[in-house]
Parts: structure tokens; sequence; C-alpha cells
């Protein structure tokens, strides 16, 4: 098939669940955090909440877009643009599984492998500094701006031991392609531990997976450092004077960004698509077992209901979920989708430990911020370089 | 299409640098700078440098350009205020530059008569292992002198800073 036409499908496609996963992302957020402090979260609008999302966006687009007096008007309507651009560029160059044919036309999951992508997503993430700290200068409101202050300081800071950070696996790999960075992982030592790079020798990527990880919350402006819009000092920060889908543009890039900072961690630290254990011990059953288990738990659930509704729509659900099960049971279907299911699970599983971080930890305080950066995490990651680099060098 | 695309980003390049000079703003200046930086970016990516075109806006855009906003939005600098240039600015500034653009042209023209038109992605070592493999070889000892020059700087601006902290 024509390349261009290919490209626009693909595009088409991974915009479309990109978009739908950020705005379920924030629905899962608000429902695990209610969990964690023992309330039940957005239950209102449809069965469970489900359509929360969509109420919200409806809410965000006819809300008044207010300008306030004497901003820097071009700056400021910028801003949002550029925040939400560079949070979704990155994207592009994220492998989400093996190839594939569809209807006789075989594609990779990818939108493009450049081979230099992870210095793409590198250097696309420097940018997105810009929509946070133009935001709050053109703003016009001291809290904006010292949000604006906080985020910029910030993000250079945790930039040099994130950086750092993914300099390590790039020495084992030998390579800056995200796709042949996750082929290089394929396979097992002693017949089950996987080859990925937190597992491999000769020096043990843990430290550098939790360096990237800490530096990834930094990077997102996450709890506990999300100090650029710290509601008690700052009212909202960087963002107190958007509304609109100006204000829902930044809600989108933080969302984007979390979205890219965990599948960069699955792709350089555990291993992208690859499965957990060999397929010889089953691993390509794995999905079906997980949506046969999640139907059998919703059926359960929906013969004995806890709520009135329950009886109606647990079943509804079970019936999806053993769908999708009996569907990752079919050979054609397997060998396409399981690398999918895998990559999906990993960086799922990633942004259940921001969303549990965020209901667990409190926030740094500024000063403990810089100093946790420039401190620790940076000579610990310099150092972590240079040991892996004499490893490397003596060993492999 | 390569032609295009470099006529476009070169003439945004340029329209940036003008901007840069003309805005009385220091952010609206930074940012154009920003937009700079940026099409040079572009211009390396289409001569098939594509780790320049990457080490460019990660260090350039990304880092240097960052600080001098933060710096800016630090100190929270007001526009400049025109003042009225002197006479011999008015009279001599325009004679002046183009008597230097001719000069840059005629040097260029004696350097190299007969340069060979440019291809676009017709350079095959812009690659990140091309460039290691030359920096880490050929280029040592400028690499390390350089190395060497970033250490001192450092040092430099820390025992500056500890001069005004006693």
């Amino acid at each position: 098939m024509n390349f261009f036409l290919l490209s626009l499908i693909k595009a088409a496609v991974v915009a479309f669940v990109l978009l739908t996963t950020l705005a379920y992302l924030q629905w899962v957020e608000r429902k695990v955090i209610a969990h964690i402090q023992v309330r039940l979260g957005p239950s209102r609008v449809g069965p469970h909440g489900l359509l929360q999302p969509l109420a919200d966006v409806i809410k965000l687009i006819t809300k008044e877009d207010l300008i306030p007096p004497h901003v820097n008007k071009i700056l400021y309507l910028a801003a949002p643009f550029l925040a939400v651009t560079m949070a979704l560029i990155s994207i592009s160059v994220i492998p989400f599984g093996t190839e594939i044919s569809l209807f006789g036309v075989r594609t990779w999951m990818q939108l493009t492998d450049l081979n230099i992508g992870v210095l793409f997503i590198l250097a696309v993430s420097s940018m997105g500094v810009y929509g946070v700290a133009l935001a709050g200068w053109a703003s016009n409101n001291k809290y904006a701006l010292l949000g604006g202050l906080r985020s910029s300081a910030q993000m250079i800071s945790y930039e040099l031991p994130l950086s750092l950070a993914v300099a390590s696996p790039l020495l084992l790999a030998n390579t800056l392609s995200l796709r042949e960075l996750v082929e290089k992982q394929a396979g097992f030592q002693f017949g089950f531990l996987p080859n990925w790079n937190i597992f491999q020798g000769p020096w043990p990527q843990i430290i550098s997976f939790v360096v990237f990880l800490i530096a990834g919350f930094a990077e997102t402006n996450r709890v506990p450092f999300d100090l650029p819009e710290a509601e008690n000092e700052l009212v909202a920060g960087f963002h107190t004077e958007y509304s609109s889908m100006k204000f829902a543009s930044f809600f989108m890039a933080e969302y984007a960004n979390m979205v890219t900072v965990t599948a960069m961690t699955t792709i350089l630290f555990l291993g992208g698509w690859q499965p957990l254990f060999p397929e010889r011990f089953g691993s390509h059953y794995v999905p079906t077992l997980a949506f046969a288990i999640a139907g059998a738990v919703s059926l359960y659930h929906g013969l004995n209901p806890a709520r009135k509704r329950d009886r109606l729509t647990l079943p509804a659900a079970a019936i999806v979920f053993f769908a999708i099960a009996f569907a990752f049971a079919l050979p054609a279907v397997q060998s396409a989708l399981v690398p999918l299911f895998w990559f999906a699970a990993k960086t799922g599983f990633l942004l259940f430990v921001f969303i549990w971080v965020r209901g667990t930890l409190p926030r740094f305080r500024y000063d403990q911020l810089m100093g946790f950066a420039w401190k620790f995490l940076f000579p610990v990651a310099l150092l972590n370089l240079l040991v892996t680099g004499i490893m490397v060098a003596l060993f492999s | 299409m390569d032609v295009f695309l470099f006529l476009l980003f070169a003439i945004i390049a340029v329209v940036c640098a003008i901007n840069v000079v003309v805005q009385t703003h220091p952010i609206s200046s930074a940012i154009s700078l920003v937009g700079v930086m940026g099409s040079l970016a572009v211009l390396y990516l289409l001569l098939g440098a594509e780790f320049i075109a990457a080490a460019q806006v990660i260090v350039y855009a990304g880092a240097i350009m960052v600080l001098f906003v933060f710096v800016i939005m630090l100190l929270n600098a007001g526009s400049e205020v025109r003042r009225g240039r002197s006479i011999v600015v008015q009279l001599l500034g325009v004679p002046l530059l183009i008597a230097f653009l001719g000069l840059m042209a005629y040097f260029v023209q004696r350097l190299y008569p007969s340069a060979a038109s440019v291809k676009f992605g017709a350079f095959r070592g812009g690659t990140a292992l091309a460039v290691g493999r030359a920096l880490f070889t050929q280029y040592l000892l400028p690499f390390e002198v350089t190395s060497v020059l970033i250490l001192i700087a450092i040092v430099g601006a820390i025992v500056l800073a500890r001069k005004e902290l006693d």
C-alpha cells in the first residue's frame, strides 16, 4: 500500500487510542485515588462513572474562555498549544509491538522508527518546558509566575539525572533506535530470567531504573514533585489564569507526558513488548487467562450484587472480558496482539505506580526538591553511568 | 520537496534572527532565538546530520535558551527603552552593513570558487555512531581540551558563588 496513506491511517489510529487513553487515565486516577482514600470516586455519570471523562470534556469545551487583561497575548495563547504539542509528538516514535500483517499489508506497530529515537524524545521533552514557563510568565499573575519559575528550575535540574540514567541502558544496547533497543532485550538468561536491561549484567541497571523513574516523576510535575502547582502555596501554579480548553490542554499535556515517561521506562528497562517468561511456560496464554479471570470476577460480583445496578452492568462487563479472552486464544490474533498486551500491561502497571505514589506520598518542600536533585540524584546517576561504562568496557 | 523545506526553514531562521534584534522585550527576543535554533536543527536534518540536529535542539533550544528565559523571568526584566540614535549610527549604519555583507560575499567567493551544489541528504557521516567515532579517534585532543575548559568554567562559577556567600 501507499506509504503515505498507510502512515495516515496509523497516525489516526494512534491518535484516537492515545486521546481515549488520556481521557480514561484521568478516570482511572480519580477512581484509584478515591479507593486509596476509602471513597467511591466518580460514580454518577454512567455505570461506575465511566462516562465521567466525556462529561468533563463537554464541561471544559462549553466553559467561558477568559483572557485576563494585561497578559502578553501571543505568548499567553501559544503556551498551552506548545505544551500539548510537545507532549503528544513523542508518541510518534514509541514502538508498541512487533510487525503485524493486516489485509495483506505488513507494518510495524510504530509510527516511525528514527535512528535517533531516544534523542528525539529527550529533545521534544526538553522543549516542553517552554509551554509551562511561558504560561507562567505571560499570565501577568505572581502565583503563575512563581509556578512557571519553579517548574523551569525543576525540569532543568531533573533533566540531568534523567539523561544520565538513559545513557546506561544505551551503553548495554549500543543503539539509539527504540525498536532495536527492544529487540536487543529479547530472549532469556538461564532459561527463565528475561534479558531485560533492568536484570542484565555486567552491572545491574536497577539503579538507573530507579533514578529514571524518580526523575520522570519530577519531569511530569507529579506528586511528590508537583511544586509548580502546589495548591496551598500558589493557587494553581502556572495555569492559574487559564480556563476552558486552554486549561484542558495543560491537563492533557501532563497526562500525555506521563504516558511518554512510562512507555520510555518500559522500552529502556522492562523490555518493551517482550514477555515476562518464555513461551514454553505458556506466556502467550497470559492475556487470555488475565481477561478470563477479570470476566469471572465480574460475573461473580454481578450474580451477588452489592448495589442494584451491578446486576446489569457487571455481567455486561463480564461478557466483554470473555470475548476479549476468547479473541486472545485465537492463534492469528495471538501472534499480533500478545506483544501489544505485554507493552500495555507494563506501561499500565507503571502508570498505576504513578497514581499509587500520588495517593501515598506527601509533597516535597522546594529546597528539599532542589537539594535532592543536585546533591543526591545527580551524583548517583553520574557514578552509576561511570561504573556501567567501566563494566561494559571490561566484560563485553 | 527538499528545496522547498530548505527555503521555508531558511526564511523562518532569518526572520526569527531579525526579530531577535527588533523586539524590545527580552522574552520575545529569547523566544525568537529559540525559533532560530529550531529552524537550524531542521536545516541540519535536511542535510543528513541527524545527531547534530538532535543535539542542537537538546543543548541550545532545550537547555541554554531555557536558562536564558529562566533568568529573564527571574530578573523580571522590562521592555528596553529606545533612545534617540547618535548621528554617527544614523549616517554610517547602512553603508557599513552593506560593506560588511559585500566583504563576506567576496571572501566566500574567493575561498570556495567552484563549490559543488549541496545535495540534500547526501551526507552519510551524521549518525550518532559516526559522530562518536570521530570524536573519540580523530578529534580526541580537542574533545578532551574542551572538557577541561568546561571543568574550569564550573570551578570558576563555584568560586564566584562562594565569594557571594561568605
